[in-house]
């Protein structure tokens, strides 16, 4: 810009303005400041066979993973502080509170902070994050359209990634959305485990979004991502039935994603109605040793080469305004070479389940949900049905795409 | 991987090449694109980030919205928590320092009118109202002279080279756009005091202005449908009351408002609440004349 005698009075002035000089009212969450939100969550929720038994045949689940206790019972209720920092940086934290059989644990769900004031479309975030692989995984769990996670994500990122790390992002300056980004985290997560054992630094991501507009009715996103962590003895419940122990892998997991989400709502404006189609493929390679500890009757130590897939596919339509109707499918496979004695370790089954939901929003602030899924993640078939309810107090919610 | 590298690599060249191109304006709702139009002409590419025909509420921080404010120079929206959620989530991911909150690349049209409805209390039982007053200014003509003006100082800041140009543009707009206003005033003079029914929170600037009192809404709380029990209970106080029109904009549902209308003999019409959402409202001027004008004729 060619600086003639008017800008020139100009531009001192301008260095000697605080960065809040330009209005008062921000766009910010909430007359508060930080923005303050509370999400109060619950369910009742019912099973055919027993949950205890919970297993997805050909996949390492992590120790702790399995399904939300039978009939009435909390699920987390998260707490979220964000804001502004100053005018370069802007701070969210979630902390979560759970209840289950009596006791009460809390989870530090994110505590990050990141850029606003880097040029050219970068920006950095450090802390705990939820990893941007994937479409769902950046998502928070209230904010899902249905109660559960994919069969895919239970698999083979336990609901969801979340880890301390720091995160590096650029959006180029297109018409057509495109940002890249990269990860790395200390490595303590699943897939990841003891991301110690490797110097802190134990899992890394990328990942590539593309997106726009379709006249002014749809719009979507398609994405790219992929993950290598390090597993150092990583825990896992056994995949058999009965439950019979535990299994340590050490070795390598590499996780590549593809997603893509269709959106279409008359004239853009969804308010009344919409529709939503979305799918995501997950494909994972893993490879190490494994080692199954007592209570079996030996312990077994051998090599485990696991190629496993699994994707979901799924559709919600808001039929009229507050109401919502949704249908999804999920499947998984697995190809694991397992060194002989091991072979038990794998059932010969393919996971799959049918999911059908309805909900009904009051307000943007008040949901109420039941889902029906048919679930065939075992041999035997199990019909869950969940009731369920999401409330959100304070500050408004993102309307994240 | 190294393909990745060499189309970022690409694209950074590609970005730090100098831009000759005129000033990107990103609104936040069509009036705004109009009015940075009016006052930058084709020093300025305005565009809106939704149409007439969206609920400036209900908008998702979409991909293709990211990328316009990556590319823009200046933000110009409502504020007033009408785009809370979703311009401060674009904001955040779009990446571009220059258009955050308290840099001369973002402006907030709230910030420089008089708001009305400022709540004492702020109580989600009521509604999605808004702390900061009713967001919906730009019904008032004398409004938009006023955020007129702070855009024309602010394009003249962003683009120093052409400052006299935007304050002058700026000047030429203010005296065609004053003597408008005034004829629509006296237009609308034999309208103060009328009842109006609108469908949501949407018309209190109007109202201010022209003198008509609002006596009832479709909505039983902002932002919530219209329920047939309360409809029902507006149909009573309408047959009670005299009520002159019954008010909607083009993006929202005209079932409920036609079945009043038909229940109640009232006029229903739909106004133009920004530029572009009915015929002959390609512009501000022609935005007002219609509103006037479908009033004036609801009215005979």
């Amino acid at each position: 810009m060619r600086l003639d005698k008017r800008a020139a009075f100009a531009v001192p002035l301008l260095i000697g303005m605080s960065p809040l000089a330009f209005g008062q009212a921000q766009p910010s969450s909430n007359a508060f400041n930080p923005a303050i939100s509370l999400i109060l969550n619950g369910r009742y929720t019912s099973y055919s066979l027993d949950p205890a038994g919970y297993r997805l045949p050909g996949f390492l689940l992590e120790e702790e993973a399995g399904l939300p206790s039978e009939g009435l019972s909390l699920d987390e209720t998260e707490l979220a502080i964000s804001a502004n920092i100053d005018d370069k940086f802007y701070g969210s934290v979630s902390a979560s509170i759970e209840q289950t059989n009596g006791e009460t644990s809390g989870d530090l769900e994110e505590a990050f902070f990141e850029t606003l004031a880097l040029p050219k479309g970068f920006k950095i975030k450090a802390g705990k994050f939820l990893s941007d692989i994937g479409y769902l995984n950046p998502i928070h769990a209230h904010a899902w359209d249905f109660a559960d996670a994919p069969l895919a994500y239970v698999a083979m990122l336990n609901g969801g990634y979340s880890d301390t790390g720091v995160q590096g992002r650029w959006v180029a300056p297109t018409t057509l959305f495109f940002e890249v980004g990269a990860e790395l985290f200390s490595g303590d997560t699943f897939p990841g485990a003891n991301g110690a054992d490797s110097s802190g630094t134990g899992a890394w991501a990328m990942f590539a979004h593309v997106g726009g507009d379709v006249g002014t009715t749809s719009s979507w996103r398609a994405g790219l991502s992929y993950q290598d962590a390090d597993a150092n003895g990583r825990v896992s419940t056994l995949g058999v039935e009965p439950n019979i122990g535990t299994a340590v892998f050490t070795g390598s997991s590499e996780l590549t994603i593809a997603d893509f989400v269709w959106k279409w709502a008359k004239n853009g404006n969804p308010r009344d109605r919409y529709y939503v189609v979305q799918a995501e493929y997950l494909h994972r390679k893993e490879a190490g040793e494994i080692e199954a500890p007592p209570p079996l009757p030996v312990i077994l130590t051998g090599g485990y080469a696991g190629k496993q897939s699994g994707f979901y596919v799924q559709g919600v339509y808001q039929f009229r305004p507050r109401w919502r109707v949704g249908l999804r499918y999920d499947r998984l496979e697995a190809s694991n070479t397992v060194d002989t004695e091991l072979v038990p370790l794998f059932e010969d089954h393919t996971p799959s389940r049918e999911s059908a939901m309805v909900d009904f929003s009051n307000s943007e602030f008040s949901r109420f949900r039941l889902q029906y899924n048919r679930d065939d993640s075992r041999p035997e078939s199990d019909d869950q049905i969940v009731l369920q309810y999401t409330m959100s107090l304070g500050a408004h919610g993102a309307h994240r795409f | 991987m190294k393909t990745l590298l060499a189309v970022t690599v690409v694209a950074l060249a590609w970005s730090s090449t100098p831009a000759h191109a005129a000033v990107a304006v990103l609104a936040c709702e069509p009036e705004w694109a109009a009015l940075a139009t009016e006052i930058g002409g084709t020093l300025v590419s305005a565009e809106s980030a939704t149409t007439p025909e969206q609920d400036p509420h209900y908008i998702q921080a979409r991909p293709s919205l990211i990328a316009k404010v990556r590319k823009a120079a200046l933000v110009v929206c409502t504020g007033a928590d009408l785009e809370v959620g979703w311009l401060p989530l674009l904001l955040r991911q779009g990446g571009n320092p220059a258009v955050q909150p308290g840099q001369p690349g973002y402006l907030n049209a709230s910030d420089y009118v008089e708001m009305l409805e400022k709540p004492a209390s702020v109580d989600r039982s009521l509604g999605d109202v808004h702390p900061y007053g009713n967001p919906h200014v730009q019904m008032d003509p004398r409004n938009i002279s006023k955020v007129g003006a702070a855009l024309a100082d602010r394009l003249a800041m962003l683009d120093a080279a052409n400052a006299a140009t935007y304050r002058q543009r700026y000047q030429d707009f203010a005296s065609r756009w004053q003597p408008a206003v005034e004829r629509w005033t006296a237009a609308l003079a034999p309208l103060k005091g009328a009842q109006v029914v609108t469908h949501h929170k949407g018309w209190v600037y109007l109202e201010s202005w022209a003198g008509l009192v609002e006596v009832g809404n479709l909505e039983p709380k902002p932002g919530l449908p219209p329920s047939a029990a309360h409809l029902a209970e507006l149909l009573n106080q309408i047959n009670s009351q005299k009520v002159a029109f019954i008010i909607r904009s083009t993006y929202e549902d005209g079932k409920a408002s036609e079945w009043l209308g038909a229940r109640t003999q009232v006029p229903f019409v739909v106004l133009p609440h920004t530029v572009g959402s009915v015929p002959g409202t390609d512009d501000l001027f022609g935005m007002f004349d219609t509103l006037v004008k479908t009033l004036v004729e609801a009215r005979k």
